[in-house]
């Protein structure tokens, strides 16, 4: 069975935590550079990714992330994708830089504009795949090595960068466990990321 | 009420996102700004601090208009605000303004004292107080997306908030391991709907996240707060009423995230400069309290 690390520094890591648990993986709440060492992939969760900037600047952790995702799997969800992204917009802020790609911060508007939709078109398989979006970000530029797996009003929603997984909605606050499943299945496999 | 209904997910979904943050109380622009730099997952826009609002007394009303817009302006979080019990106007007012949650609040004045805003006929999602389960069992059913022990706000004294907490965490205990035909009768006793009640008795918690307020202080507060059960914390008077607010707004943030870590918090509580001044909650006139306005 994979350890799956969850950053739990803010957000809804625990919702992750169990989408992992409901998918066949053991989980490790990440607070400190120490847990990555013993973890085989990594979870961002949605939260606020300016919060959770700075709680991994005050504890050390965002060279140890960084270079985590170099070698190993990392799936972020919004703030998480926030998080990855090499380029952020609304405003510009730092982030761990690991897959070639622009996002835009509170691109659908405030929490007004949140919503639950119905995705039919998907590479998940059969069924369609419900996704909760909470004030999120939109992906405006896919490049190197991505491939959009799921879009939404023609925006990319859900992103495989090799090894690596980000979603701008919120799987892990469905029933449906199938992009915790494909995140899952890409530990160990060696197929390369973006970096 | 159907929890499973979207419209209540998305809101409970924000809620989902604060979990294990720090929501901080401002009044301008300028406090936005410290708060979202020392790490705050949202603010809570209001016109005075429940500290000042205590001391200076009067009519305690949602803020103005103008503040709320500056704030929503500077900072990318989540603005909240606050409206008083009862007055759903206001609450109009600011699910028009697009503020991201709605604070009905027993810091303001209220203004209706016997019904409160019956939340499920708006978009925008609410967090309310309680002291207690069935307190909070109310305000859920009235469509309350969050709830938030009351504690006693701008006492800078946790003792309220811990009892509020421990209460609420007991009840919760104490439903879970009744039989189904005594839930009926603990569904009268705690002045709750059936079907709610049932939720907690089935599932250990409520159908909605639960944070801590009214009177988180230091950083070993907030430990305190989240060891006793709490999701996340508000923080009102204690940052912007102490002597180094940039400081100790940093400070509750590392305490909250490591709360269960003493060194952490132990580092986190050094060289800090003067918490506000507290007030015990036993001297505070019953006509005071803040905790006692609704139900």
């Amino acid at each position: 069975m994979p350890t799956v690390g969850v950053l739990a520094l803010q957000g809804d890591y625990e919702a992750h935590a169990g989408a992992l648990r409901r998918a066949g993986a053991g989980v490790v709440e990440v607070r400190t550079a120490e847990e990555p060492q013993r973890i085989d992939a990594l979870v961002i969760p949605g939260g606020e990714s300016t919060s959770m900037l700075k709680l991994m600047d005050y504890y050390g952790l965002f060279e140890p992330l960084r270079q985590f995702g170099l070698r190993k799997p990392v799936f972020g969800t919004c703030a998480g994708a926030i998080l990855l992204a090499k380029e952020v917009l609304n405003p510009s802020q730092p982030s761990l830089d690991l897959l070639d790609m622009a996002v835009e911060r509170n691109a659908y508007g405030r929490q007004l504009d949140s919503r639950v939709v119905i995705l039919s078109g998907h590479s998940l398989g059969d069924g369609d795949l419900e996704a909760v979006f909470i004030r999120a970000p939109i992906i405006r530029r896919v490049g190197q090595g991505g491939e959009v797996l799921a879009s939404y009003l023609g925006d990319p929603v859900l992103v495989q960068f090799g090894r690596h997984l980000v979603a701008t909605f919120h799987p892990e606050l469905s029933s449906d466990n199938r992009v915790h499943a494909r995140f899952l299945a890409k530990i160990g496999n060696g197929s390369n990321g973006a970096k | 009420m159907n929890y499973l209904d979207d419209a209540f997910r998305v809101k409970v979904g924000l809620a989902e996102m604060l979990k294990g943050g720090v929501i901080m109380d401002v009044t301008d622009a300028k406090q936005a700004v410290i708060a979202e730099k020392a790490g705050a997952c949202a603010v809570m826009a209001l016109e005075r601090v429940p500290a000042d609002i205590r001391k200076e007394g009067g009519v305690a009303r949602m803020a103005a208009i103008s503040k709320i817009r500056e704030i929503m302006a500077t900072t990318s979080i989540p603005v909240m605000a606050k409206v008083r019990i009862g007055h759903f106007a206001e609450a109009r007012v600011l699910e028009a303004l697009e503020v991201d949650y709605i604070d009905e609040s027993e810091v303001l004045t209220p203004a209706d004292e016997e019904h409160h805003v019956w939340k499920r006929d708006f978009k925008v999602p609410f967090v309310c107080g309680c002291r207690n389960l069935g307190e909070a069992l109310r305000r859920i059913a009235e469509g309350a997306a969050m709830i938030r022990t009351k504690g006693e706000a701008g006492s800078g004294n946790i003792v309220e908030a811990v009892r509020h907490m421990r209460t609420i965490i007991r009840e919760m205990k104490q439903l879970t391991v009744l039989a189904q035909d005594e839930i009926m009768a603990e569904a009268k006793r705690l002045q709750a709907p059936l079907e709610l009640v049932e939720y907690v008795h089935q599932n250990g918690k409520l159908p909605v996240p639960n944070f801590s307020a009214g009177g988180i202080a230091t950083p070993a507060d907030a430990a305190l707060a989240r060891l006793l059960g709490a999701e996340a914390i508000f923080v009102g008077s204690g940052i912007f009423k102490s002597s180094d607010p940039e400081k100790r707004a940093k400070a509750i943030v590392k305490a909250n995230t490591h709360y269960n870590d003493p060194k952490a918090v132990l580092e986190a509580s050094e060289e800090l400069g003067d918490a506000m001044p507290g007030l015990d909650v036993r001297q505070i006139p019953e006509s005071d309290l803040l905790q006692t306005r609704g139900w």
